[in-house]
């Protein structure tokens, strides 16, 4: 005999009441965003988060099922689905897993450029003084090895790094061999400016299997003025160097990352030209760090981060526009805020988390030994200020570098979820904790939100996120898509005969 | 294509599975086949020695002292290789395994948990599964050769208990290259240590194809007529993918389901993010949805909408998405890419419009049963068609 059915209301009755969920909101566009533990996003009609702070939000309506199944409430009539809710919560943190990744070694301060927003850089230095000595470099590598985590990337910079391309012979088989007894996968990458490249270091590095990562700040003119060398041919060489780079190691070997200079704010659309027309396809619209020589300078370099935020909306509406015509190209700080919007994950962009990446996930080796948690913490002692400093590799375990009063100090002010100002903020799930800005910037690690540069800038720039993606505008979507995916967009329909 | 006959059995109680003969076979390949004696076969006593019975379209004029059924309605369906089951009690002929055939099935149950309003196979309340499985073990012991996928369906397989282990383990060790795709509504896979014990079964190739209809638990329950297998099914997708088992999403598109399709498949790219599969399948006319019409019909043409709107999420966030059950006239075109011709061959049916459309060879047609109910809008697509191409791929 077949069975009855029963009628819709038996299963999917209006519960009589609901209980909230964690959940942050903010007001924008005269709507209410609200976003749950686990950063997903809703925008609801004014009036909805006091109609769920009061309980008397209809639970019959649409609007009352998408936030229940969005995990913002749950009610009697089905299960909450906590471990759903933890699952998703869990794989959001999960680039916290795992330990140190990304470790930077500082091979040498000598360069031969004298950058306006450069750090530690020592034109005169003699040779020797200021590189990594063998037994430095030694301790430096096996202290990286010591890291739990199973991929790690072997980030070699300075100053000039190929000043030191001994040292940077001497590091690479032994970090290689390290890794192998250890079972990691191991990356390396060279940043360089490319001035002094040759054909037989590029060699090296192909057989290697290196790298690269330049500085191109834009178009000529530009590139010249912010990265001042003997012969003002900075970006001659750049260029140079990057094809020579592409020749010998292939397309995809070379990456550039720009630094934003009070000049560079004119200059938006240029300097996303200039990348499309070195045929990059990402580009990093990066403000200037308020650490080392760039505070000293800062009649010369710094601006107010309104003026940097005008110059980042110009920039990416231009690169969506270059987008649209075909070409792709992806602005490298909207990705990543994307794939924290939009998608189930994190990234492992070590200066947009929270626990902060300082230490966790990013280590510095200093040419002298010492070890900071971030570069930036470098640029800060060479200000004189050791605040995160922590340790040295002659003197420290990896133990004692965690567990040292330092790191601590640092560690307690790591998390946003615990920071006034962040603990209730709708972003809070896209942002960071950045003791070391606020540090540098405020004189306290932990910060006050409403007059920070670096809150300022991520509220900013969130919002204008949100802005585009509430218009849900098809082309603009798939645009952010492929930048988040790494995919290209297909599928076009036409009349073929 | 026609699966069941019948005629008169005799000198048999218990069912008999073979494989269909033809033609004579020399005397030591006779125990697994059933002879099948054509009009014009003549046949002496020593010739159908040693098989497992016999089937013989015409009367059989002597008793073979064996078992056999004669005098059949129907015998063209039956090929060579066919594996077929033979009933003692009622002289049916079913057809088990068509070795031409592209989709297979392994049938193992009647019953199910879930009453879904437009089930394709109505449940049945009786208990089966001793008599499936028996049945079963020996089909899968039967078939040759071993085809690259076959589908575990019911009925809610997971009601065989551990009858249901023994078939699995039965297909990994006599077909482990074979593809196993089981349709459940994994509402059995929210009980950990279930879970954690199919799991244990290390079928190199085993997935499950499990149904949700609704990000809202209510609506969910209400065309599974269920309650509490949103949660139950929703926990055993965790349960699954935990355990390392690979699982698809089935969608049926229909009036109830289409209003919260986007919202759907948003909870699925946030919530089962590990899916492999998503697929949005046309309703089938069939089992219980005639019964359920008015409820449930939306002319396809109509929920063309959503159903883009629910591709390009998945699509653009790489979750792969097929459309199962739905004619190329009645989709977009910028949706023929995800079309697959689903429908299995002997279910497939073409209307008189389809004879002169262009694009019939890569269309997948109709079920049979669509004759009856379909959309209002199929057409025959003349030239110049069009067509789908990838537009100029990003450099990177």
């Amino acid at each position: 005999m077949a069975r009855a059915f029963y009628p819709l209301e038996q299963f999917a009755g209006a519960p009589a009441g609901f209980h909230l969920l964690p959940f942050r909101f903010i007001r924008m566009n005269g709507k209410e965003l609200l976003v749950n533990e686990a950063g997903e996003f809703l925008f609801a009609p004014p009036g909805t988060v006091q109609g769920l702070v009061d309980e008397r939000l209809d639970t019959s309506t649409d609007l009352y099922r998408d936030l229940k199944a969005k995990h913002f409430v749950y009610d009697d009539s089905s299960s909450p689905l906590l471990d759903i809710l933890a699952t998703k919560v869990r794989t959001k943190f999960d680039h916290i897993c795992g330990g140190t990744k990304l470790h930077i070694f500082v091979v040498t301060l000598r360069c031969e450029h004298s950058c306006d927003y450069c750090q530690v850089s020592r034109q005169t230095a003699t040779r020797g003084e200021f590189d990594m000595s063998t037994s430095t470099a030694d301790r430096a590598v096996a202290m990286m090895m010591d890291s739990p985590a199973r991929e790690v990337t072997l980030e070699i910079q300075g100053g000039e790094p190929l000043l030191a391309f001994d040292v940077i012979q001497y590091i690479i088989p032994r970090a290689k061999r390290l890794a192998k007894e250890k079972g990691k996968n191991l990356d390396i990458v060279v940043c360089s400016n490319l001035a002094c490249v040759t054909d037989d270091i590029l060699m090296y590095f192909r057989d290697e299997g290196v790298k690269v990562s330049t500085s191109l700040d834009g178009p000529a003119f530009l590139h010249n003025k912010n990265r001042p060398r003997p012969g003002h041919n900075s970006y001659e060489k750049a260029i140079e160097g990057i094809e020579r780079c592409r020749a010998i190691l292939g397309m995809e070997s070379v990456a550039a990352l720009m630094t934003t200079t009070a000049t560079s704010l004119d200059y938006a659309t240029e300097i996303v030209d200039e990348y499309v027309r070195r045929d990059f396809h990402s580009i990093f619209l990066r403000p200037i760090s308020p650490y080392g020589f760039a505070i000293k300078t800062r009649h010369r370099t710094g601006y107010e981060m309104g003026r940097f935020l005008e110059f980042y909306k110009k920039g990416l509406a231009h690169i969506l526009d270059i987008n649209r015509s075909g070409y792709r190209i992806a602005e490298v700080y909207t990705q990543i805020l994307l794939t924290k919007m939009l998608t189930p994950h994190g990234t492992r962009y070590v200066d947009m988390q929270s626990p902060a990446g300082e230490a966790w996930n990013v280590l510095v080796y200093n040419y002298d030994g010492d070890v900071y948690a971030s570069d930036e913490s470098r640029m800060l002692a060479e200000m004189n200020d050791w605040t995160f400093r922590l340790g040295n590799v002659h003197r420290d375990t990896r133990r004692t570098l965690f567990t040292g009063d330092s790191a601590l100090r640092m560690f307690h002010a790591s998390c946003n979820q615990a920071l006034a100002g962040c603990s209730d903020c709708a972003f809070q799930s896209y942002c960071a904790a950045d003791p070391i800005y606020h540090h540098s910037t405020q004189g306290d690690m932990y910060g006050n939100r409403p007059t920070s540069g670096f809150c300022s800038r991520n509220m900013e720039v969130i919002k204008h996120l949100f802005s585009i993606i509430e218009e849900n505008d098809r082309e603009t979507m798939r645009i952010f898509w492929s930048w988040i995916t790494g995919e290209c967009v297909i599928e076009e329909v036409v009349e073929c005969a | 294509m026609r699966l069941t006959t019948t005629g008169v059995a005799h000198n048999f109680e218990k069912s008999i599975v073979g494989v269909i003969a033809k033609e004579a076979l020399p005397p030591d390949q006779r125990t697994r086949a059933i002879r099948f004696v054509g009009p014009n076969d003549a046949a002496s006593d020593a010739d159908l020695m040693g098989y497992r019975a016999i089937l013989c379209h015409d009367e059989l004029h002597r008793d073979p002292g064996m078992p056999y059924i004669h005098r059949l309605r129907e015998s063209d369906h039956l090929r060579d290789g066919d594996i077929v089951v033979l009933e003692g009690r009622t002289g049916l002929v079913r057809s088990l395994y068509r070795p031409y055939e592209l989709h297979h099935h392994l049938f193992v149950t009647e019953r199910c948990n879930s009453n879904c309003l437009m089930c394709s196979q109505p449940p049945k309340d009786r208990d089966d599964v001793e008599a499936l499985t028996e049945r079963n073990l020996e089909l899968i012991d039967l078939i040759a050769p071993h085809p690259p996928y076959l589908t575990i369906t019911g009925g809610e397989p997971t009601l065989l208990g551990d009858n249901l282990f023994r078939l699995i383990t039965q297909l990994k060790f006599s077909m482990p290259e074979t593809e196993l795709h089981m349709l459940t509504n994994g509402r059995t896979f929210a009980w950990p240590k279930y879970a954690r014990r199919f799991a244990d079964l290390d079928h190199p190739k085993i997935s499950l194809g499990i149904p949700l209809y609704s990000d809202f638990a209510g609506a969910h329950d209400y065309v599974v007529q269920a309650r509490g297998a949103f949660d139950q099914t929703v926990a055993g997708l965790h349960q699954a993918a935990r355990n390392g088992i690979r699982v698809e999403v089935r969608v049926v598109l229909h009036k109830l389901t289409i209003p919260r399709l986007t919202k759907l498949v948003e909870y699925i790219y946030r919530n089962l993010t590990f899916v492999e599969h998503i697929a949005l399948m046309g309703l089938e006319y069939t089992g219980y949805t005639p019964r359920n019409i008015a409820e449930l019909w939306i002319d396809p043409y109509d929920y063309q909408d959503e159903l883009e709107g629910a591709v390009e999420y998945l699509a653009v966030r790489n979750m792969t998405v097929s459309i199962y059950n739905h004619q190329l006239c009645v989709l977009r075109p910028s949706l023929w890419r995800f079309a697959r011709k689903s429908i299995s061959d002997w279910k497939t049916l073409y209307l008189p419009e389809c004879e002169t459309c262009s694009a019939l060879p890569a269309c997948g047609g109709l079920f049979q049963w669509a004759v009856k109910k379909h959309s209002d809008h199929i057409h025959a697509i003349s030239s110049p068609q069009p067509c789908v191409v990838d537009q100029k791929c990003w450099s990177t």
